[in-house]
Formats: structure tokens, C-alpha cells, sequence
């Protein structure tokens, strides 16, 4: 016994750097398997509350490129309405018997030089925000919630290896999945097109229908160069993003209003 | 409560600050994003409490992930640099460490510089081998810690020229 002890005091500061690496360590382990942990990540209140302050000293320094970047958005649904023979609206609220409804939130936190990249909004559970929601911004998507606390929202990039988002050719409809590599933040790639479609540089990539999160049709990117794997049977197309990743603000959260249906009814197959 | 752990207290929270809100967005060209908070090792007195430094690297590390949601590969790589602390400052300052009044500012620049470097390469080399966690992507390891230990080193002795203590 006495051994023991002496053991222990000669080892304390050996014994407590193993007992703190393997905290540190599972807590690694535990979120590279699944999701970010429950309370360890930036939409707890100290680290959300401070990145939002810091967040509204910034914006003011963007906000004539963010007003041009909206008016331009404007621009093009104006011009969509105009030359569509949709039913006038007579009110400005939003129909909420549509499939889709979205919230608007602000970025706080962006992160695009890690392999592992996550984006933190102001918008949490009190705005109704949900896990698994899709988040687009002006030009196209940007990620899926991973967590949220009352206040903030956290987003996994698709600049993240954990992210794969259903994606598809706008021409012919063929679809594979989006991953990122990743090398470059404003080039992701889509993987499994089969060998015998025609590809061309330049070709717009879009949200595929095989997603229950994304509306399908919204724009990620175009093709900047293509290549086949190395069992010769699919392409890896490296696509070039319409949203300049290093440079976000105002986004979108999208919110399925069928989700539980869907889930449901997929709950009934399995 | 001493003087000297106030000014600990304050250099935690200014490092972690300046980490988090700058140099963290920094980003420059693309993926260079210095990490400036080693310093704290650098600055933390030589004869101390290992046990209170690895609760309090524990702490530094945990922290700045809360911030940057990079899991604990923080944490991780900032325990490990405290705890081999003494042996590279046996390293880098060879028999004078053991003198029971051995002090940072009486050793050359070159040795500083050196001690700053090694702490700064193995907590990158860490930082960057949880972070991208695979064997087929070490050369892309190393790329980044040499391109992004250069630049932390750079920026560390910036800093560290910035807050020195004026020498008589």
C-alpha cells in the first residue's frame, strides 16, 4: 500500500496528464464518430455571446456590399415574378401551407482553413430552428445544423470531410454526392457520376431531389475540371462554388414542413 | 492572490482573445491562421508547479476550442507542450535550467528563439495530426506545420519583442 502511494506521488503530474489526455482525447473521439458534443462548442452562450459582439462592431464595415449583394438578389426573384404567371400576392405574409419556410439568421462565426469547418449563426431554438435543417445563403447552399442552443445555431460547412450533400447535374439530371477534399475552400467535388454521362466545363451543379433537407434546384456551383476515379467507373468533378466561402453574412435557414411526415412514412418501410 | 497570478489571469484571457477574434479570421492566403496563444508557455514562470501548469494548459486549450469548435485538438496539443515543457527547456538551455535561479531573460536570443520554435512545432505537429487524422495526408501535415509554425513563430516574436521587459 504504502508502495502504491509512493508510486502515485512520484507519477502525480505523468498520472494527471494522461487522466486530462484522455478527457480531451474522448471528447475528440466522441465528436469525429457523430455530431459536435451536446454543450462543447461555440453556440454556448460565453463564446456566442462574445463572437456576436464582436460580429456587430464588423458587419457595420460590409454592410454597402451586403445591401448591393441583396439588391441584386432582389433584382432576380423580381424578375422571376414578373415574367411568371404566378397568382398575385395580396398579402406580405408568407404562406405557410407551402412545403418549404425559411429564417433568415446572421453569420457570427466563420471558419474555412480547417478540415473540419463549422459556422456559427444568431439564430437557435427560440427562432425554431431545428437539427438537420438546410442553411443557403444569396448564391447557393452552405451546410446543414449540426447543433443548437436557445440563442445560436452551429452549421457543418460543406467545407467539412464529414459532409456529404446530394447534388446533381442541372442538365441531365444525373446525380452523385458532394464531399470536399479539403484542398481548396472554394472548390468542392461531386463523386459518383457514372462514366457515360457527358460532362462539359462550365456545367451548372445543383441540389439534388434525393435530399429530405434542400428544396431541389438550388445552385451550388460549376464544373471546372473532371476526372475518372481510379476504378475507371465514375467521375470526380471538381466543381467551383458560386458562394465565395471566405465571405458570408446573411443566410438562410430552410425548414422542410414535411419532415415528419416524410420520416413517417419512411419509418413504415424500414 | 499575488500580483504575478493577475498578470497570468490577464494574459490567459488577452491571448485567447486576440486568438479567437483575429487570429482566427485572419486566413491568410486561404489557411494561415497563426496561433499566437503559445506564447503562454513561453511566458509562464520556469520553476513552477507542473501539476497547476497542465490544469492550467488544460484549460487554455479547452477554452480556445469552445471557440473554434475544433472538437479538443486544443486541449490535446496544448497538455502535451506543457507537459514536455521542462525537457525542451533542459533542451534548449541546457545545464543553466537547473540552477535554482535560472531566469528566461538571462539566456541568449538564439535559445529563446529556439525554445519558442520547438514549442510551436510540436504542438502544430500535433494540432495538425488530430485535425487531419490520417497517414495518407502527412506531406499535407507537414506542408501545414511548416507553412503555419513559420508564421506563428514569426508572429510570436513580434509579440513577444512587442511586451518584453526593457533590459537595463
Amino acid at each position: 500500500m504504502q508502495q502504491i502511494i509512493n508510486f502515485l506521488i512520484k507519477n502525480k503530474n505523468g498520472l494527471l496528464y494522461v487522466f486530462l489526455l484522455t478527457i480531451a482525447l474522448g471528447l475528440t473521439v466522441q465528436s469525429n464518430s457523430y455530431h459536435q458534443s451536446k454543450f462543447f462548442n461555440s453556440t454556448n452562450w460565453f463564446a456566442g455571446n462574445i463572437y456576436q459582439t464582436s460580429s456587430n462592431i464588423t458587419t457595420y464595415f460590409s454592410l454597402e456590399d451586403e445591401n448591393k449583394t441583396l439588391l441584386e438578389e432582389n433584382k432576380r426573384l423580381r424578375h422571376l415574378l414578373f415574367n411568371k404567371s404566378i397568382e398575385p400576392i395580396d398579402s406580405t405574409l408568407i404562406d405557410t401551407t407551402l412545403s418549404y419556410s425559411l429564417t433568415t439568421a446572421n453569420v457570427v462565426k466563420n471558419s474555412y482553413s480547417l478540415s473540419k469547418n463549422y459556422i456559427t449563426i444568431n439564430a437557435g431554438k427560440n427562432q425554431g430552428l431545428e437539427q438537420d435543417m438546410g442553411v443557403m445563403t444569396a448564391h447557393g447552399i452552405l451546410g446543414i445544423i449540426e447543433r443548437t442552443s436557445s440563442k445560436f445555431s452551429i452549421i457543418q460547412s460543406i467545407l467539412n470531410t464529414k459532409s456529404t450533400i446530394n447534388a446533381k447535374l442541372k442538365n441531365s439530371n444525373y446525380f452523385g454526392s458532394l464531399v470536399w477534399d479539403t484542398k481548396d475552400f472554394n472548390t468542392v467535388q461531386l463523386t459518383d457520376i457514372p462514366r457515360l454521362v457527358e460532362l462539359k466545363e462550365g456545367d451548372t451543379i445543383v441540389t439534388g431531389a434525393m435530399s429530405s433537407i434542400f428544396p431541389e434546384n438550388i445552385p451550388i456551383g460549376t464544373i471546372t475540371d473532371y476526372s475518372l476515379n481510379t476504378s475507371e467507373n465514375s467521375y470526380n468533378i471538381n466543381i467551383r462554388l458560386f458562394q465565395d466561402m471566405s465571405n458570408i453574412k446573411n443566410v438562410y435557414i430552410i425548414k422542410n414542413e414535411n419532415l415528419a411526415e416524410l420520416n413517417e412514412l419512411e419509418k413504415g418501410i424500414e | 492572490m499575488n500580483s504575478k497570478t493577475i498578470i497570468h489571469i490577464i494574459r490567459f484571457f488577452f491571448l485567447v482573445l486576440t486568438q479567437v477574434l483575429v487570429f482566427n479570421n485572419l486566413n491568410f492566403l486561404g489557411f494561415i491562421n497563426p496561433m499566437i496563444y503559445i506564447l503562454f508557455f513561453y511566458w509562464y514562470p520556469v520553476k513552477e508547479n507542473r501539476a497547476i501548469l497542465l490544469l492550467v494548459s488544460f484549460l487554455l486549450g479547452i477554452t480556445i476550442d469552445l471557440f473554434s469548435d475544433t472538437m479538443a485538438i486544443h486541449t490535446v496539443s496544448c497538455l502535451t507542450i506543457a507537459y514536455i515543457r521542462s525537457g525542451i527547456m533542459r533542451f534548449c538551455f541546457g545545464v543553466n535550467y537547473d540552477f535554482q535561479n535560472f531566469k528566461l531573460a538571462s539566456t541568449t536570443t538564439l535559445q529563446q528563439i529556439t525554445f519558442l520554435a520547438l514549442l510551436i512545432i510540436f504542438h502544430h505537429f500535433i494540432f495538425f495530426f488530430l485535425e487531419i487524422f490520417s497517414f495518407s495526408n502527412l506531406l499535407l501535415i507537414l506542408k501545414k506545420v511548416l507553412i503555419i509554425g513559420s508564421a506563428s513563430l514569426v508572429l510570436c516574436l513580434l509579440i513577444r519583442s512587442l511586451f518584453s521587459i526593457q533590459k537595463k
